[in-house]
This record gives C-alpha cells, structure tokens and sequence, in this order.
C-alpha cells in the first residue's frame, strides 16, 4: 500500500540500523510513548535490532490499557441494561474490569457491539430509536476528534438515544508525570505520530527545554521508527535536545485546525485517573456543559453510582505513588503493570509475567491488549 | 418436522437407487483399501457472507479435512440444529447450496438428522458434517517427518475466510465486501497426484492441511510441535488479495492469523518445492501458490518470520478472539 | 495507540462540515470516510485515516524528502565504507 510499503523497505532499515550503532557511544534509554509502536518496533525486530545500544521504555500509549477498571465495570453494567447497545472499538472486549471482561459480559447476553468508528454507532442509534447507544469512547487526542464528531452530528440530528462513556486521555500531560516519578530512565522520547498529527507539536516546547530530554515526533512504520530513533540518539550524542518532526508527510507544526477545533467544541480538559498512573492534571477530557445530554455518566447515574459504590475501593491514588499498582487499580497484587507503564521496570521482570499472567489470563491491563507492553513482550520477544 | 424433512430437506438429497436406504441408516457398498472418517461442526454468523454460506462451508469443510488426509470424499452425513423462526426459505437456500457443493467434490449426502430448538437458544443454524473417504495409497508421511530444509507452500491468498466473516458479521462497512476463500481442495491435491508427486518412491508431500480456525499460524505450530524444528517463513513471499491487504491494515489484524477455508498448507521435501508450486497452479483453486518458508534446525521459537528488517521474530499464535483494533 | 492508515479519496459524497464524507480506498477495500478535518483535500490525495476520520492529508513532497533523506544515508554510508 503507497505510503506504507516505502517505509517498510529492508534495505534502508538495515542501513538505519547499522547508522544507529554506530553512532551510539554508549546504551541509550528511549521511551516510544504510543502503543502502535511498541507493536511495530517489536513486530518487525527492531527491539532486538538494537538491543544493548538502544533500550526501549514502551510508553503508556495504550488507551484500552489506561482505560481504568471502574469505566470498564461501568460500561459492562450499561451492556447488561435493557434496550441499551455499548458500542466498542474491538480491542477495548478483552479487558478486565474489576472481576471480567466486555467479551464476558457479552457472551452471557449483554448488548455489545463492535465498531470501526464511532460515527457507526451515530448511525446504529438513527435507525434503532428504541435502543439507547452509548459510546465507550477511549483513546488519545487522535480519537477525540472522532466521538466529538459523533456527538455533533448526534446533536445536529436531534438524537435522544445516544450518548458517551468519556475516558479520553491526553498523552503530554502522561508523559510529564512520567518524567517526574522518581526512577524515570528516560533519555528521549518517541512522541505518538498520530497524536501530534492532531495536535502539532508546539506544545512539546517547553517540555523538552524543562527536561532536557529530546523528542522525535515518529510515525510507525519500521522507516519512521528508526528515523525517530536516530534523531533521538543523535541529539543525545551531540548534547542537544529539541522537538524535531520525523513524521512530516503526516504532521504539521501546527496540527489539524479542523480536529482541535471540533474537540474543543465539544470537549473541556480534565484531571483524568489512568489506570495504572493514578489521576494525572489534566490528563484527559470531558463534556462540556451543553453537550451534558450525551453524558452516559449523567444519564445513567444510578446505574454508575451502583458501579462505584461496588467498587469504591478502585479510588485511585494521587500521582506518583509509588506502589506497583494504585489501590486496586490492578485486579492482582502479583501484577506490577503501573510500574510497566511507567517504564520503572520491562514486563519480563514482574515475576507473573508469562506464568501467571498472560494473554490467555491477564492480571493486568499491558497484558490484554496486542498494544499493551506486556502482550506485545509476550508475543513478540518471550522466547528471544 | 416430518414435513420439513419430506418436504424440505429430502428432496435436495437424490439418492441414487443403490443407496436408498432404510429410513435409521444409510447402507454404503464394501471399498477396497483404507478409509479416512471425520466430523466437524459449523457455527458462523452470519449465515451467509460474501462468496459463501453455511451450507457450502459444512461440506467443504468436511471434504477438505479428507482431500488433505489423502483421500476422496465418497458420504457425507449432515445434520442440523435449526433455531425455532429460521425462515424455510433460508434454510431451503443454504440445503441447496450443501448439496451443489457436495456434487462438486463428487461425494453423496447420505444420512442426516434434523433438531429444532427454542427460540434464542441457537444462532440460526448449526451445521455437523461427517464425511468418509477412500484413501489413496500413501497418504502424506505426516508432519513428524518434517526436515531440516523441507519447503512451505500455501496454496493461495491467506486470511480471506476470517476477514470476510468478521466484516460482514460487525457490519463494517468495507466495499467491496471481502469474500470468503472458500473452495473445495480436491482438485489441487489431485494435481499433486497428477504430477506424481503423492506417490510411491517419488512421493514429497510431508504434509498438508487446510489453514481453518488460527489461520496459517496455527498449522505451522501444530507442525512445529509434531517435528521439533523450527517453522519459518518470509512475510514478503506469503500471499494476500489487495482487499485483504486493505482490510487487514484498517483493521489492524495479521492475515496469518485469520481462518481460510479454502487455502491449505503443503511441507515438501528438500528440493522439490518448485515442481509442487507448479502442480498446484494448474488448479483454478491454488493458481497462487507460493512458496512461504521452510524448516529449519530448532531455534528458540518453533515458529518464525520475516519481516521488514529480515530477522527472524517469534509467531506466536493468536490468543482469545480476533478482534479489530483502535490502536 | 491509534492505528490510521492512509487511503486515496475515490470521491467526495458529501461537503456538510459535520457530515462531511468521501469514499476513500485502502489497496483493495473502500470506506466511507469523515472528511471534516481534511476538507482541503482533493479526490486521488492520500489521506490517513483514524476510526474512519481522517486526520491529516498525506504530503507526497514531505513523503518523497523523508525518503530521498534515508536513501541519501545509505549512499553516504557507501561510499565511506572501505573498499573490499
């Protein structure tokens, strides 16, 4: 496919390769937020390519495996409601809530649908007026655009069976409570390819001047990935650190106008909790007031309200804590995925990995998506 | 009920005379040399999708469990649970086409059985076929004797079947809608006949094995396990259709994970993996037939790949249900 | 995160800014696409596309630079390497 098959060449990538050993004059620790690259980078080998000049932290890009456990119960609670339809992108079914999963409550009846975009689910609540559509709408600022869309022309269409599950999260704020939880290793960041498209990267300014740490905005093709890399150890090699674009066929400095503007209309900033890192400032987003008639968390507040009650031990710590997982955030105490996630240890160091935990039987969120550090480790790299 | 076997079911069956049989059991005539028997159960929803249904997918199903034992369907039983409310027009539909396909492989259905459930308590229509063959002397050696250096061939474009399903099933709105491979594998494992290279002392097939549930990638772990080598193929050399391509990047899925249901996996010796491809190719069925990979002395993985760097990585099997993916 | 991949625009349907839609093709498959955050863009443009949203117009100049800079890495790193 154009725009993909270029960037996959071998011949260049082992170029890429060989240029980026031969630079690094001594081991780098890089951190590639996005979970689509921890997938790439460890599909195609890169990981291993590199090993021992260049470590990669797999970042907390991953929005299923953020997602915390109480959204997920809520969401469960909603597909078990008469005449309502949870519609779910597909990877989001496989992860545990407090006790199970959205492919678990569906295989014993509850109403869940799978969709490739949540402008599906506007269309599913047209032509279904007596079923109630909610939206889990999960994901970074590259998603935000496509459930605010939804609620617009939900709004523009006068529909009154359709509303949102919110736990959007925004990746800068994430990345800042990582830089300052004590132990953080990381040199220089990857930034997420797709996210930047939305939001530019201007706001990755100051960042880079606090930290002192470079940023490449890397796309996820095995050509993208390596670019991103160099750039990163070539800063560091040469005592430098700035913002540098690495994705530009996809990215402008300044983002997508259209894309901000549609989230902002829709959208306000908010503290967030992340599973797995506890509430981060302003690390995601919610309705604005006008928009509070698609708020499933308004809609359904009994139906929440039972959820937290059953679950008001997954009250999530302050930031920072330095305990593998938040209270409860984890369903097992075995399980460190918050230290995963913030790239404090690799995923074959948590003594579950691979025994107790594992695609099959996740304990914690990393493990359940492909996406996930712990999944991806396990697929990918377990026998190397 | 009686109505609808008389009256539905039956008459899509003609029974030549030899076998009209009692109403509890088919009779069949004596065969010389050895038999294959096997079953398998049909669950798919929808019940018909692009390029197939059901009906078609039980019996070839069946049959190419047989065509890659070595041996040539003669019977087929089907039997089927109808969910109370299934319209007799859908179910008429998918019997005709159970039975087109069982023309086509040359075998007769003759035995069946009928069951009607409560409403809600089946998807529609579950399907069991059965299915015996006569073997033709000697079947493929099987996968234990894979060697070191031994070829991998799959006979066509992968991840077709799996695709096709989940796209029609989740309503995801590709165009055109993706189409099941389904087929029928006789006529390419009879060009390996034809070209000599099943038989005797110039036999070479290994193995051979219709990629269904896990796709490809699960054929080549249940041969890594049988020999104790290393499985390894080259992503560049596998074969895929451009809409699956397209489907399988939109959605973020591994077409070497994806069921197919009418493409197969063929291990032949050393060597020999040209004149099979050529074989194969003479069929309208396996006219993409590639060489994917081969097999290697036991690394740490029993089964590897590769991709873009040209290392080998790990394929591990998927694990749970296929799921598209947002990220 | 966020898996997009880019499409060529087939054909705009539809220039409502909320409801903004093209056919868009990825190799051998066609989706209906929200244009909204691309309404610059022109039928045979690449767009890359997120949850059936597309997010950005592919800039083939860019595309072609990034290329041409990698390429020109490795002609480097020939002609520096000794000779056999």
């Amino acid at each position: 496919m154009k725009h993909l098959d270029e960037f996959r060449d071998p011949k260049l990538a082992r170029r890429l390769v060989d240029e980026i050993r031969r630079t690094v004059s001594q081991p780098r620790v890089l951190m590639e937020v996005c979970g689509g690259q921890t997938h790439s980078l460890l599909r195609h080998g890169i990981a291993t390519e590199l090993n021992e000049v260049v470590e990669l932290i797999h970042g907390p890009g991953c929005p299923v495996c953020v997602t915390p456990a109480e959204a997920i119960d809520f969401a469960q609670q909603l597909a078990l409601e008469p005449n309502v339809v949870l519609a779910s992108f597909g990877d989001m079914l496989r992860v545990p809530g407090t006790s199970r999963s959205l492919l678990d409550v569906r295989s014993r009846g509850g109403h869940v649908k799978i969709v490739y975009s949540p402008l599906d689910a506007v269309d599913l609540a047209r032509h279904h007026p007596d079923q109630h559509v909610v939206v889990f709408a999960v994901g970074f600022e590259t998603t935000a655009p496509t459930t605010a869309l939804a609620v617009l022309q939900a709004a523009t269409l006068g529909l009154k069976n359709f509303s949102l599950l919110v736990a959007h999260v925004r990746v800068l704020p994430a990345m800042e409570a990582l830089m300052q939880s004590p132990g953080c290793r990381v040199e220089g960041f990857l930034a997420a390819g797709h996210v930047c498209t939305v939001t530019g990267f201007d706001e990755y300014e100051s960042f880079v001047q606090r930290h002192k740490t470079p940023v490449a905005v890397t796309g996820f093709e095995p050509l993208d990935l390596l670019n991103g890399i160099r750039e990163c150890v070539n800063q560091l090699e040469a005592n430098q650190c700035e913002v540098t674009n690495r994705y530009a066929r996809s990215v402008r400095q300044e983002g997508n106008a259209s894309a901000q503007e549609i989230v902002s209309q829709v959208y306000e900033i908010a503290d967030t909790p992340w599973r797995g890192l506890g509430v981060i400032l302003k690390g995601g987003y919610r309705l604005h007031g006008e928009f509070e008639a698609f708020d499933a968390a308004l809609r359904f507040e009994t139906i929440l309200r039972r959820v937290d009650d059953r679950s008001n031990m997954l009250t999530v710590d302050e930031q920072g804590s330095q305990t593998g997982c938040p209270a409860g955030v984890c369903p097992s105490d075995d399980c460190r995925s918050g230290e995963v996630l913030r790239g404090l240890i690799k995923p074959v160091e948590c003594a579950a990995f691979g025994t107790r935990c594992t695609p099959d039987s996740p304990l914690g969120a990393p493990m359940v998506s492909a996406e996930g550090a712990c999944a991806a480790y396990f697929k990918y790299q377990r026998t190397i | 009920m009686r109505e609808l076997i008389e009256g539905t079911i039956l008459p899509r069956f003609g029974h030549d005379s030899e076998l009209r049989a009692p109403p509890d059991a088919a009779v069949l005539p004596q065969v010389t040399g050895n038999l294959a028997f096997t079953t398998d159960s049909f669950v798919v929803s929808p019940l018909f999708f692009p390029g197939g249904d059901i009906g078609r997918l039980a019996v070839f199903g069946t049959v190419n469990d047989l065509a890659v034992a070595g041996a040539l369907p003669l019977w087929i039983s089907l039997s089927l649970i109808i969910e109370e409310g299934l319209p007799i027009p859908v179910l008429e539909h998918i019997l005709e086409s159970a039975a087109a396909a069982a023309q086509e492989a040359g075998a007769q259905i003759v035995a069946g059985d009928t069951k009607v459930v409560p409403a809600e308590t089946a998807d529609g229509l579950f399907v069991t076929t059965s299915g015996i063959g006569r073997v033709l002397p000697p079947p493929p050696l099987g996968p234990e004797t894979l060697h070191v250096g031994d070829e991998l061939i799959v006979s066509g474009p992968i991840g077709r079947h799996g695709i096709a399903i989940l796209v029609a099933r989740e309503q995801l709105g590709l165009n055109p809608p993706p189409e099941t491979d389904c087929a029928c594998l006789l006529d390419p494992v009879q060009q390996l006949r034809d070209a000599e290279l099943l038989f005797g002392g110039r036999c070479v097939v290994r193995a051979m094995r219709d990629a269904t549930r896990g796709g490809v990638t699960a054929v080549l772990h249940e041969w890594a396990q049988a020999c104790g080598q290393t499985l390894s193929v080259r992503e560049s050399d596998i074969p895929t259709t451009p809409d699956i391509r397209g489907a399988a990047e939109l959605l973020g899925l591994d077409p070497l994970q994806i069921a197919c249901e009418g493409t197969m996996l063929v291990a032949v010796k050393s060597g020999t993996g040209k004149a099979a491809v050529r074989a194969l190719r003479n069929s309208s069925t396996s006219r993409d037939a590639a060489i994917i990979g081969e097999v290697k002395k036991r690394g740490l993985a029993p089964v590897s790949i590769q991709r873009a760097l040209g290392t080998e990585q790990p394929l591990d099997e998927l694990s749970g249900a296929m799921l598209p993916r947002i990220c | 995160m966020c898996l997009a991949v880019p499409g060529r625009v087939i054909r705009w349907i539809d220039r409502d800014p909320t409801f903004a839609q093209a056919e868009v093709e990825f190799d051998g498959v066609r989706r209906t696409c929200h244009m909204a955050c691309v309404a610059d863009a022109q039928e045979g443009d690449y767009v890359i596309v997120h949850a059936g949203v597309a997010i950005s117009r592919v800039d083939e100049e860019q595309a072609r630079l990034t290329l041409a800079d990698l390429a020109r890495l490795g002609e480097l790193d020939e002609s520096s390497e000794p000779p056999a």
